[in-house]
């Protein structure tokens, strides 16, 4: 037994049959505890009032972007190196799953960012790679569109997804380069011995999860359909040649 | 049941409404293309496979 074998895309569609109703119904399950737990049973911040409920949207989506595009890296060195043409397809399908996961980090802290901090918007090392970073998903996900053979626009986002890790990296630990930024360090760090209070830190922690869990659900079922795409496409082209 | 949100009730509400929006769009996107990949695909194979039986 090897993970080797889930690039064969028919071992792929068969485990991915099996396990996504399952990682589907926990990711539910865990976003809408989270959230519930996070929004209604959780006491306001003494210095930031409501907004703290923010962060159990806000922290969640921005680890998932910075995550997935780690993931897409992951998959497009495999797909460089090893040429198992799932990979490729796994990463196309987890970077408009990112992107949306940007977009949330981005408008969430925008929210957040007005009341506390007396502006949507600031050019801070964190906020403005992170913004890069949302850029590097658009140009991925048309670089994809523009390509008209797999093969070519799985190597040349391959490339781009190397060079735009920069950004992803930046995204995570800018704050720690630069110490002129309006953000503050990380909420959470497995190396301090307490992080946020325990109120905020349990449901963050479940919506966490929750935004993991929707991450591997959505990716697998967004990777069986490119799947399948690549085949009707191989079809339609064999169809079109006889 | 409603928390009480104060002068962050705007803030607070379209994070969550904006969010959630995104979210049920990404799925709801994700969920209605597979359905039409998986429906083309099996016309095309039904027509392939049609079409291999009528040549055989």
């Amino acid at each position: 037994m090897s993970i080797w074998e889930y690039a064969n895309p028919k071992k792929f569609m068969q485990t991915s049959a099996w396990a996504l109703p399952w990682v589907a119904g926990l990711s539910v399950v865990t976003l809408v505890m989270g959230l519930i737990w996070g929004f209604f049973f959780t006491p306001d911040d003494y210095k930031q009032g409501s907004t703290v409920k923010i962060i159990y949207l806000h922290v969640p989506a921005a680890m998932m972007a910075i995550n997935a595009w780690v993931m897409m890296l992951l998959a497009s060195l495999i797909w460089l190196i090893r040429r198992h043409h799932v990979s490729a397809l796994a990463a196309k399908a987890a970077a408009p799953v990112g992107l949306t996961f940007t977009f949330i980090a981005l408008v969430t802290g925008a929210l957040w960012g007005q009341p506390m901090w007396g502006t949507w918007w600031a050019w801070d090392p964190r906020l403005t790679s992170f913004l890069i970073l949302c850029l590097f998903y658009l140009g991925y996900i048309a670089l994809w569109q523009a390509v008209d053979d797999p093969d070519t626009a799985a190597d040349l986002t391959g490339v781009l997804c190397i060079v735009g890790s920069v950004f992803a990296v930046l995204s995570r630990y800018a704050v720690n380069f630069w110490n002129q930024g309006l953000h503050q360090g990380a909420s959470l760090s497995l190396d301090k011995e307490e992080n946020v209070s325990d109120v905020f830190w349990l449901p963050l922690v479940v919506c966490i999860v929750g935004f993991i869990l929707m991450f591997l659900a959505l990716v697998l079922m967004r990777t069986r359909t490119e799947i399948r795409a690549r085949r009707l496409q191989a079809l339609l082209t064999r169809e079109r040649i006889a | 049941m409603m928390p009480e949100l104060g002068k962050y009730a705007f803030a607070v509400l379209s994070s969550y409404g904006a969010s959630l929006a995104l979210i049920v769009a990404l799925v709801g996107w994700s969920i209605l293309r597979g359905r039409q990949v998986k429906r083309q695909l099996a016309e095309v194979e039904a027509r392939q496979k049609g079409t291999e039986r009528s040549d055989g």
